[in-house]
């Protein structure tokens, strides 16, 4: 690990100021992925702020009738309120198929939406790779892609996003508060939060330097069915091959989101009127123009079978 | 000749460069341009630290990119605690932390100031075993025992998560109070690997606590 020193930020105002005084800091909040990446190298930061000192740990009620969720929210905390379990369950359960009790513990909101991609070529230093050195190629593209994504991709890069949490926030809404060093807020919608790679793959999200998320706030709960299906090589402790969050009304409409298919939470608003008509005809305009490897063209019909899942599930049968 | 230590350092140093070299002849103009800016070098840097630990005050010094487990292990002794994969997959590093169970792989130790940590050394001792010890000595819930303390400490924090009502992928009913049955307690000891398979007997012995402490 490159050395760094470090510090213990007391406001997100004063964090945000820390970060652009200190060029080359990142803050960290559960560690759990930026450590990982630290002790292998190909995260450097030389200077550390502390976040976990801020008072961001709370679920409030909004005036809206909705629900604010504190940066520093812990995966557990979260997926065990209330308020989650009853209103927001495709949130529940996305979490807790998420990592480990003892990660979830850790882990916090803000950290979950920003880890980085689990692809092997990005976590092995010795190979190309576009989103860890820029220019350098991209190790997946013709080599082993099982796990890689089949839309949205580029010639520089087919990673994907691997949080579960993101694909159900970004079926229910989310918006993500942030300050940055100037002091100024502003509120960013979970669709347009994370990107597509194009030709900068190492870019995975809308933040500027020094820019720090405070909250992620949910619109009041919509009802219906909701569910989150994740589909991987293990029964627990794995990463998706594949997920589906979806919340479906009683009358056949509804919402859905994909996870392990794209480098970002995939949602498609004009594909879901093709919900009442099943299953092929969503899949069909959920993964239009999609680019699948060799490798991993199975997760087009593996997607259709777990939305005919959540489909049927959602009837009741 | 060289220090086994030095000959580490020199050999990582080397390959270190070795990429790098690599990876400048292979670089099209284009990549520079795009590169993010690279962070200042910075010296190695030590911080003060005082948190507690097994009922115990303790201060320390250390480098702020001592792991909370190198910390335990290396400068305060407490070997109890496992560093199996030192990257979050395999919970044999796992403590507890304000009574909360983590793996401390993937944590720093200065991250740490003014909590309260518990090792398998803090929850019991030879002579007075915690009923979680007992009960594994009792089931044979090991083999080569390397992966013990971050099970017991993790099953100890995991029966308080049951209580707390925090549900987990096995709970069939968001809203209803978890029960511990099998399928939960596998699902909820997922985060703790046992090389030599004794889960059976892992299982047996956090089932027999449970039902004694309901
Ligand atoms: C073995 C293992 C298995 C896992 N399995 C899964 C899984 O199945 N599903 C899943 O979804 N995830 C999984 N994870 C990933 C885990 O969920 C993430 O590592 C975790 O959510 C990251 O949160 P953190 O608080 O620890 O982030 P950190 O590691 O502290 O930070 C991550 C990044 O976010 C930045 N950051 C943190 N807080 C803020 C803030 N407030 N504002 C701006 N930037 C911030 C940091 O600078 C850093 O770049 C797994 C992880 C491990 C180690
Ligand atoms: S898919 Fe993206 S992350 Fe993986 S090697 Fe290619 S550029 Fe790197
Ligand atoms: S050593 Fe920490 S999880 Fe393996
Ligand atoms: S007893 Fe050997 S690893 Fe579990």
């Amino acid at each position: 690990m490159k050395a760094f020193t470090f510090e213990r930020a007391n406001s997100p105002a004063e964090a945000a100021a820390a970060a652009v005084r200190n060029p080359g800091s990142r803050f960290i909040a559960g560690g759990t992925n930026l450590l990982d990446l630290m002790k292998l190298e190909i995260e450097t930061p030389s200077h550390l702020i502390d976040v976990n000192g801020l008072a961001l740990d709370k679920i409030e009620a909004t005036a809206e009738g909705g629900l604010r969720i504190g940066a520093l929210v812990r995966n557990t905390d979260l997926a065990a309120d209330e308020r989650v379990r009853r209103d927001y369950g495709v949130l529940a359960r996305a979490l807790v198929a998420g990592a480990t009790g003892q990660l979830r513990n850790m882990a916090t909101t803000a950290g979950n939406l920003l880890q980085r991609t689990r692809c092997p070529y990005f976590y092995d230093t010795n190979q190309p790779c576009n989103k860890r050195a820029p220019g350098s190629g991209c190790g997946a593209i013709g080599g082993f892609s099982r796990q890689h994504a089949i839309v949205g991709v580029s010639e520089a890069c087919i990673a994907t996003h691997p949080s579960d949490m993101a694909v159900a926030m970004r079926v229910l809404d989310a918006v993500v508060e942030t300050i940055r060093p100037d002091g100024s807020t502003r509120s960013i919608p979970i669709a347009e939060f994370h990107r597509l790679p194009g030709d900068e793959p190492h870019i995975d999200h809308l933040l500027t330097p020094g820019e720090l998320i405070t909250a992620v706030t949910l619109p009041k709960p919509a009802g219906g069915k909701q569910i989150y299906l994740k589909v991987r090589d293990r029964a627990s402790f794995a990463f998706a091959l594949i997920s589906v969050a979806a919340i479906i009304f009683p009358d056949g409409t509804g919402r859905v989101a994909l996870g392990g298919v794209a480098h970002k939470p995939w949602r498609v608003e004009e594909a879901e009127s093709e919900m009442p008509r099943g299953a092929k005809a969503l899949t069909a305009r959920l993964l239009a123009g999609a680019k699948p490897t060799p490798e991993n063209a199975f997760k087009l019909k593996l997607v259709e079978r777990a939305l005919a899942s959540v489909l049927a599930e959602a009837k009741g049968a | 000749m060289n220090h086994p230590d030095d000959l580490e350092i020199s050999r990582r140093e080397f390959l270190v460069m070795g990429t790098a070299a690599v990876a400048v002849t292979m670089l099209p103009p284009l990549a520079e341009a795009q590169a993010p800016p690279a962070a200042p070098v910075v010296k190695p840097a030590a911080v003060k630290l005082a948190f507690n630990v097994n009922g115990k005050a303790r201060e320390l010094e250390v480098d702020t990119r001592t792991t909370l487990l190198d910390a335990l292990r290396e400068h305060l002794n407490l070997t109890g605690s496992k560093k199996g994969c030192d990257q979050g997959q395999c919970g044999a590093c796992t403590v507890l932390v304000g009574g909360r169970r983590i793996v401390s792989c993937l944590t720093l130790a200065v991250m740490h100031q003014g909590d309260s940590i518990t090792t398998i050394e803090g929850l019991g001792t030879p002579d007075h075993l915690h009923p979680m010890q007992a009960a594994f000595v009792k089931c044979d819930g090991f083999q080569c025992g390397y992966c013990t303390p971050g099970q017991i400490c993790s099953a100890v924090a995991m029966l308080q998560e049951v209580k707390a009502g925090i549900p987990s992928h096995a709970t069939s009913d968001l809203t209803a109070a978890p029960q511990l049955t099998p399928a939960e307690l596998r699902e909820r000891m997922s985060g703790n690997i046992c090389r030599c398979g004794a889960y059976s007997n892992i299982a047996e012995a956090i089932t027999e606590v449970a039902g004694r402490t309901a």
